[in-house]
């Protein structure tokens, strides 16, 4: 039986059980079930990615405008203008589609789906919950770097296709800072995953039982994925790629319509993922007060971290491209390394 | 089960749902293209040649030193899994690795490749 | 084999940036030439907002030319007028009424301060921080009310008359300026924990497009753009106009002429304004605001050279009168248009992304530069 003070993931486990209860009785094969699970939750995944998007953008909105001294959106829908973003789904999907006569149209066209798809994929191995997760790899973590990489590409796709100079050199510019910043990125995780001696999510999070690694000495981890995690997903302080005071609009200058709104949605959810995972890894996912469903408390947590980007965005000017790289290598790099050693060490004195 | 069963039908689905959503926008939007509208944005001037030349761009050697790191990272993630069972054997190893890997990134440095120009 | 690479030829890239670019303050049009994303040649491209001011001003009187100085520097409107003013006054030598002194005075200040905190907000947006413009905008609404109540207008005030001021000023107005002044003075040093301390937008400014003493001479600078270069010029003290005289004000001068001096010259300057309407403030008597002037203005024929400190620098005017109702010759020095020429010189060797932190410190208003 399912009560209602337990959380989704239960639910979710439930259901689980009654449909393979369900298939056993009438024979379905094992794949087919399994398919129809993982369907069923890749499904509700599109949904939540779909709902994540639009309160991301409201959100972003909402919080320039109080920082500074706006309301934002208003008349939209009635209630504190809630329907501004649908509103302008719409109206995306209904602009008019501009190729540039001298691009490249087939990587034109293309650039916004390879930026788009592995923004998706990052979500299927997030715990939002007990049981709520749509692949527990063993390589979880893995995954998802894995996949968020393919994004430089796409950007410097749409920024080389469109051949016009502002995408080029914005497109150029973010190739640049995103593999320089996945370094950092990458190594931050190191120390976590040390601590816990896996790469899976799961195991991950049931290490932060008791407490969150953000209060260890992976604090320092951390810090340095926060800062990295920005440049990652292109947002200011590290936001050159589309710093529109230089390139105009960056690499999606050129582009209109849905695919540009591809662009735009994939810059939401990989900050979502980012947030997602700083979450997990060192806020201890849905870990919290047991009177709290899992979820709620996984998503509170991933709000606050990405609140925490939106601030960053709105009070801090743009850094400099140089100055970026110089951050990104010579400091961030050799910091990451030492937050490597100093865990290896801390580990092997707690053993 | 095999979870990257999971994880193909995940890149499936999400395909199909981009391919809904720019099918979906083929077929309500409208399309009235012209030559002045199809033209390469330049600030609304006449752009002088293409952005397709060659010119000098510092990015290449980020991305070479990126290569060599980022391999390397992905060595450590085995390394980092296994440290616990492993201790002070693991923590020596490191060391030299890092060691190695920190000695190339100051020859990158000393080399000037860090260098934005 | 980065030597081998870099003698390999490249091609250059010439790029447009402007007029239609977000960061151009208006429709400034920049020809770069690049190697890579550095800049090899710089041609700022001017003209697209040109109105033909000067020849239009020798069909209109001397009177309705004050309006046609408000479409100059259109957020410094106040310090055009007191230029427009300040000729034919001096042909026809009338003396201005001290009440009305003081009320330009108050005017022009508020103005520069007005101005200050444009560049303040623009110069954040130049650099990333979209923030400051909003809190730069909530100061300057303030200051537009009180023009608003004082002329009716909140850009283009055409309040200033040739021997005074077009109407005085209403009851609410002085105890609203203190309200203000009282007010603006800590939002000072907010903007200060805001950007001008940030240690990512002194990185990005402080030693970036610096201008020597020399150099801030040969290419004429004037204003805030000059006096960050060590040149300590400002035509309230040098030529003093008006009752300038009269007020102790400092002038606020910066060291290495960098795009931080700049930056802070302006800051500081919005300061000594604060001081400077106080002290009017305080000066204020009952009395005229206009001087006994003839229906009809006919200077005398003869020439004339005046200028003010207008918040971007030294605003001349230089007018030629035949004795009748228009003038001959109409010449505006707009301090715009001549820093900007410096530009070229500057940029050269700069990276894409610090030309927009040169091009918004030089603080320019194409309304001004094309006229």
């Amino acid at each position: 039986m399912i009560y209602a003070s337990q959380s989704l993931g239960d639910l979710w486990n439930w259901l689980l059980q009654q449909f393979a209860e369900l298939c056993g009785s009438l024979g379905i094969p094992e794949v087919i079930r399994y398919m129809v699970e993982k369907g069923a939750y890749a499904v509700g995944l599109l949904v939540f990615i779909s709902l994540t998007a639009l309160v991301m953008i409201y959100m972003e909105r909402k919080v320039s405008a109080h920082m500074q001294l706006r309301y934002g959106p208003m008349w939209t829908g009635g209630w504190h203008g809630w329907s501004q973003t649908i509103a302008d789904m719409i109206k995306l999907l209904l602009k008019e589609d501009i190729i540039p006569d001298k691009a490249d149209r087939w990587v034109h066209r293309i650039a916004p789906i390879v930026i788009f798809v592995p923004s998706l994929i990052g979500f299927l191995v997030i715990p939002f919950d007990k049981y709520l997760i749509g692949a527990d790899l063993n390589v979880g973590i893995l995954l998802v770097f894995g996949f968020s990489s393919i994004a430089v590409l796409s950007i410097f796709m749409g920024g080389w296709a469109s051949n016009n100079k502002y995408t080029l050199l914005g497109g150029l510019r973010s190739a640049a800072q995103m593999i320089s910043y996945e370094l950092p990125l990458v190594l931050s995780v190191l120390g976590v995953i040390m601590t816990v001696g896996s790469l899976k999510m799961s195991d991950i999070v049931m290490a932060q039982k008791d407490v969150w690694f953000l209060f260890t000495p992976n604090l320092l981890g951390f810090i340095i994925y926060i800062i990295a995690g920005t440049a990652e997903v292109n947002r200011t302080p590290f936001d050159l790629p589309e710093a529109e005071s230089e390139l105009v609009s960056g690499y999606n200058t050129e582009y209109s319509g849905l695919k540009y709104g591809f662009f735009m949605l994939s810059e939401f959810t990989n900050t979502f993922i980012i947030s997602a995972i700083a979450a997990t890894f060192f806020m201890g996912g849905w870990n919290g007060p047991s009177w709290l469903p899992g979820i709620v408390s996984f998503l509170a947590k991933t709000y606050l971290i990405v609140f925490l980007l939106m601030w960053f965005r709105w009070t801090f000017p743009r850094l400099r491209v140089d100055r970026l790289m110089d951050f990104g290598w010579k400091f961030l790099l050799p910091l990451s390394f030492f937050n490597i050693l100093m865990i290896a060490v801390w580990v092997l004195v707690k053993k | 089960m095999n979870d990257y069963l999971a994880v193909f039908i995940f890149i499936v689905m999400a395909l199909g749902f981009t391919a809904a959503g720019l099918i979906t926008a083929y077929l309500v939007r409208t399309s009235r293209p012209s030559l002045k509208k199809n033209e390469t944005y330049e600030c609304g001037e006449e752009p002088v040649g293409g952005a397709w030349i060659q010119f000098n761009m510092r990015y290449y050697v980020f991305a070479l030193l990126f290569v060599v790191f980022d391999v390397e990272a992905v060595f450590l993630f085995p390394w980092a899994v296994v440290f616990k069972s492993f201790g002070v054997s693991a923590l020596v190893e490191l060391l030299v690795f890092l060691g190695i890997l920190l000695a190339g990134l100051l020859y990158a440095w000393k080399k000037g490749s860090l260098q934005w120009e | 084999m980065i030597e081998q690479l870099k003698n390999s030829g490249f091609e250059e890239m010439t790029l447009n940036m402007g007029p239609q670019h977000p960061s151009t303050h208006g429709v400034l049009h920049l020809l770069l030439k690049m190697d890579g994303e550095v800049i090899t040649e710089a041609r700022p491209d001017i003209g697209y907002l040109h109105r033909g001011m000067e020849k239009i001003a020798e069909k209109r009187t001397w009177g309705a030319n004050i309006a046609l100085s408000d479409r100059w520097d259109y957020i410094a409107s106040m310090s055009n007028n007191f230029a427009a003013v300040l000729g034919p006054e001096k042909l026809m030598s009338i003396t201005v009424p001290k009440r009305a002194e003081y009320i330009r005075v108050i005017m022009a200040e508020l103005n520069r301060i007005a101005s200050h905190l444009i560049f303040f907000g623009t110069y954040g947006i130049d650099i990333g921080a979209f923030t400051p413009f909003f809190y730069a905008f909530r100061e300057r609404e303030k200051i537009l009310d009180l023009y608003e109540s004082v002329c009716g207008a909140r850009l283009t005030y055409n309040y200033f008359r040739i021997g005074g001021v077009s109407a005085d000023l209403p009851e609410e107005f002085i105890p609203g300026v203190k309200a203000f002044i009282n007010y603006f003075r800590p939002k000072l040093k907010e903007y200060d924990t805001l950007l001008s301390t940030n240690p990512i937008f002194m990185d990005r400014t402080v030693g970036v497009g610096a201008i020597t003493k020399e150099e801030a001479i040969d290419w004429a600078l004037s204003g805030p753009n000059i006096r960050a270069s060590g040149v300590n010029f400002d035509l309230r003290k040098d030529d003093p106009y008006s009752v300038y005289s009269e007020f102790d004000f400092n002038i606020p001068t910066g060291k290495n002429g960098d795009c931080w001096d700049r930056y802070m010259v302006r800051m500081n300057e919005m300061k000594e304004s604060a001081r400077i309407v106080e002290q009017a403030l305080e000066k204020l008597e009952p009395g005229d605001i206009m001087a006994k002037v003839a229906k009809v203005i006919r200077p005398p024929a003869g020439e004339i050279y005046t200028h003010v400190e207008a918040p971007k620098g030294e605003l001349g005017v230089y007018c030629i009168s035949d004795g009748s109702t228009m003038p001959y010759r109409y010449k505006v020095r707009g301090p715009s248009f001549v820093n900007l020429a410096i530009l070229q010189k500057m940029l050269k060797g700069l990276r894409i992304a610090d030309v927009v932190a040169v091009l918004g410190s030089i603080d320019i208003v194409l309304g001004e530069v094309d006229r």
